[in-house]
């Protein structure tokens, strides 16, 4: 496994290079007034932000619309959803924080909590990739741009845009325009209309006509995520008869001193095209009794534009204390499909309430919805999912399978399924099941010689199989680690 | 090999198992019969350690070491093979990954070597064969959507490939028709050696016309009440438990 992430890495490019090329080339890192930035939001900030990036005046104006349309909303958070915790004061929220001075960073792996070490160690992650996760001053560890620059000319010579959504806004500001905002429109709600207005960066992926993009756009990623702070954006357009599968997350534990996280992600799919998006999410979720972890409010939407297009949404989430999340799918083409494949695991104190919409609007229009929901420890997982057949969706098809998997008698699984159907022709299908993890099951492996310990995790691997099928081979084999780790000290 | 001692064993406030008292040494097959509900079943799940039952007194011995305190995957470690009456579905886990994490459980924990895929594929086409095990069932979930003859079959070739000292097979011949019965009392009989002790629990005779035992018990409630030899197994057929336990 670590020879194979090594090789996936070292084949491609040097991710590391390529963060500190850009920074370089953008010059973040050299604003010592804005060494200590305020607390809190106002239009000054969000003017301040874009500033910093050098943006131009439309992505500005744009920022202010949603600044002024997320005040509209009352400065209050959503209450809907399944989830408690503290009411977040959006006044004592740094929106931009200064840059890292590279004197702060640990120089070598010595200098990093054997804790999290450990946790690497039991994921099989690569030593290099350790290193630059746990934010060890990378110049000690790299000493090439080479790699780095033989990826970027590959994807350049098939036209393929993929960098920093900062760095497409000012390479490629017409691509940007053109589609920011219309799959999740900047007041579409609460937290989505926060992210447009202070969104920190991204990832911009831009893929042409009749191409199909060579490799996962991942390993670029896992990368990024590090830095891309707590309001991220992405931006995924695949023109007619494109393909692109694209993976943001690591299976490591990421730490973070931002407690609130809102991401947004919007997808656009035109003619035959396929945008492919898989997660693996495991921010710090907080300790054993619960506190501290991050919450992680996310607007996740792609939209089938053009006939006989495709969007497939693939996450595990096994990290974060509180996960509110619903990657969805517009079908507005014709013979469009929509897919959607949920692991969500929550252990301890854990909360997630996650699912997706599929919007069928489109004739002949198809979705798949697969969730999967383990609660251990005193966590609490919600499945809320919504299908719509507009009245125009002639002919739609859904199938909904949810299944819930409780693992003690502290936990909680709930399902909240909406289905609307307006019109005759089309049938939407829902089937889901609870399961306690059997008793019978784990005899029936331990007296085979297996520890209760690797019979919980096999038996919680199989009832996600379905998942990790549809995740890029190299990650299925991780997500499986991550959830054996996650799980750990979940049964006595 | 296995020794038994005035085991008592209880679920919630009722008794089951009442004193039960016995002797297998290496290379011998006994066999355990009785009527539905006298707890045959019950002392197959305790020697395996299944902890839904309270062992209040007695003592299980496996080569003369108590093994009341230890788990069931330490028993399955020192040489114990339980075949379920009714063998588990765990939906998602492939059968051939399923029997390679317990093979190489078992080998680290007696300090053997684990096995590499190659050589695990090796061991497990040999003993395909002899229980018609095709790979397609390997490849499938462990016991779903199986047979009620796959899942005896499939009992019996984990027997094969975990290779147990001690093996334990409770009701093995439910549910079979005449054809799979003789395939799975064949994988059996393969398995006979002077090294190693069988228990065979069953309510019907017909089993011990193809697997023979060595020592026949009649087993009425919670304890073994008469020990013969396989002749006892015919006279049981014939006259009935009532008749012989009276």
């Amino acid at each position: 496994m670590a020879g194979k992430a090594d090789a996936i890495h070292d084949d491609a490019f040097d991710p590391i290079q390529e963060r500190i090329s850009k920074d370089y080339e953008w010059g973040f890192v050299t604003d010592v007034e804005e060494d200590k930035p305020p607390k809190g939001l106002s239009e000054d900030v969000v003017r301040a932000i874009s500033a910093r990036k050098k943006e131009p005046e439309w992505l500005l104006e744009w920022r202010l619309r949603a600044y002024r349309a997320w005040l509209k909303m009352g400065a209050e958070e959503p209450s809907w959803a399944n989830i408690k915790h503290p009411k977040i004061d959006f006044q004592d929220i740094h929106y931009y924080s200064a840059p890292k001075k590279a004197g702060d960073q640990p120089k070598s792996l010595d200098e990093v909590d054997p804790e999290i070490r450990r946790t690497f160690d039991k994921l099989g992650i690569p030593l290099v990739e350790q290193m630059r996760l746990a934010g060890v001053a990378v110049d000690a560890v790299f000493d090439s741009v080479s790699v780095a620059t033989t990826f970027k000319e590959k994807l350049a010579s098939l036209g393929i845009v993929f960098c920093s959504f900062s760095e497409a806004v000012q390479t490629h500001p017409e691509l940007v325009r053109k589609a920011l905002g219309t799959v999740v429109p900047h007041n579409d709600n609460f937290y989505a209309a926060l992210n447009s207005a202070v969104f920190s960066d991204g990832s911009f992926v831009f893929v042409p006509a009749g191409v199909r993009c060579p490799m996962e756009l991942s390993t670029y990623f896992r990368i990024n995520a590090r830095e891309t702070g707590q309001f991220e954006r992405t931006l995924i357009v695949a023109e007619k008869g494109a393909y692109v599968s694209y993976l943001e997350g690591c299976t490591a534990p990421i730490r973070d001193e931002n407690q609130l996280h809102a991401a947004v992600v919007e997808l656009i799919a035109e003619e035959g095209a396929t945008v492919k998006y898989s997660t693996v999410q495991n921010w710090y979720p907080g300790d054993k009794q619960g506190k501290g972890g991050i919450y992680n409010f996310v607007t996740k939407r792609g939209e089938c534009r053009g006939a006989r297009s495709k969007v497939s949404w693939t996450q595990v989430e096994t990290g974060s204390a509180i996960t509110w999340k619903y990657p969805s799918c517009v079908l507005t083409g014709d013979d469009s499909v929509g897919e959607f494949y949920s692991v969500a695991l929550t252990n301890n104190y854990q909360q997630a309430d996650t699912g997706t919409k599929m919007i069928h609007r489109g004739k002949n229009t198809r979705s798949t919805i697969i969730s999967k929901g383990i609660s251990a420890g005193h966590g609490n997982n919600s499945y809320r999912g919504l299908v719509r057949m507009l009245p125009e969706a002639t002919n739609a098809r859904n199938f909904t399978q949810c299944d819930s998997m409780l693992i003690g008698d502290k936990c909680g699984a709930h399902t909240f399924p909406y289905i609307e159907v307006g019109n005759s022709t089309s049938r939407a299908e829902h089937e889901a099941t609870t399961s306690k993890i059997g008793e019978d099951q784990l005899f029936y492996c331990r007296a085979r010689g297996i520890s209760n310990e690797d019979a919980v995790n096999m038996i919680v691997n199989g009832f996600c199989r379905e998942v990790f099928a549809e995740l890029p081979m190299e990650f299925a084999v991780e997500a499986q680690r991550l959830l054996a780790v996650s799980l750990e000290g979940s049964v006595g | 090999m296995l020794e038994i001692r005035n085991l008592h064993a209880r679920v919630e406030d009722k008794e089951i198992l009442k004193g039960v008292d016995l002797v297998v040494k290496a290379g011998e097959v006994h066999a355990i019969m009785g009527p539905n509900g006298s707890g045959k079943s019950t002392l197959a799940q305790v020697l395996a350690g299944r902890d839904t039952y309270e062992v209040t007194e007695g003592d299980i011995l496996i080569n003369g070491e108590s093994v009341l305190e230890l788990a069931p995957e330490e028993r399955a470690a020192k040489g114990l093979f339980l075949a379920f009456q009714y063998p588990v579905e765990i939906p998602g886990v492939r059968n051939n990954y399923f029997l390679k994490t317990a093979l190489n459980a078992l080998r680290k924990a007696r300090g053997e070597k684990e096995l590499d895929a190659m050589e695990f594929l090796k061991l497990v086409k040999e003993k395909m064969k002899a229980l018609k095990i095709d790979e397609s069932m390997m490849n499938r979930s462990v016991n779903e959507g199986f047979s009620g003859g796959e899942k005896k079959r499939n009992e019996i070739f984990q027997m094969a490939i975990l290779d147990p000292a001690l093996c334990v097979m409770d009701e093995t011949d439910s549910g079979l028709d005449i054809d799979a019965l003789r395939i799975v009392a064949n994988g059996v009989n393969a398995l006979r050696s002077p090294q190693r002790a069988m228990v065979v629990i069953t309510h019907y005779q017909r089993l011990l016309n193809y697997i023979v035992p060595d020592v026949v018990h009649v087993f009425v409630d919670g304890r073994i009440i008469k020990t013969g030899g396989k002749e006892l197994a015919l006279e049981l057929e014939k006259e009935g438990y009532a008749e012989v336990s009276g």
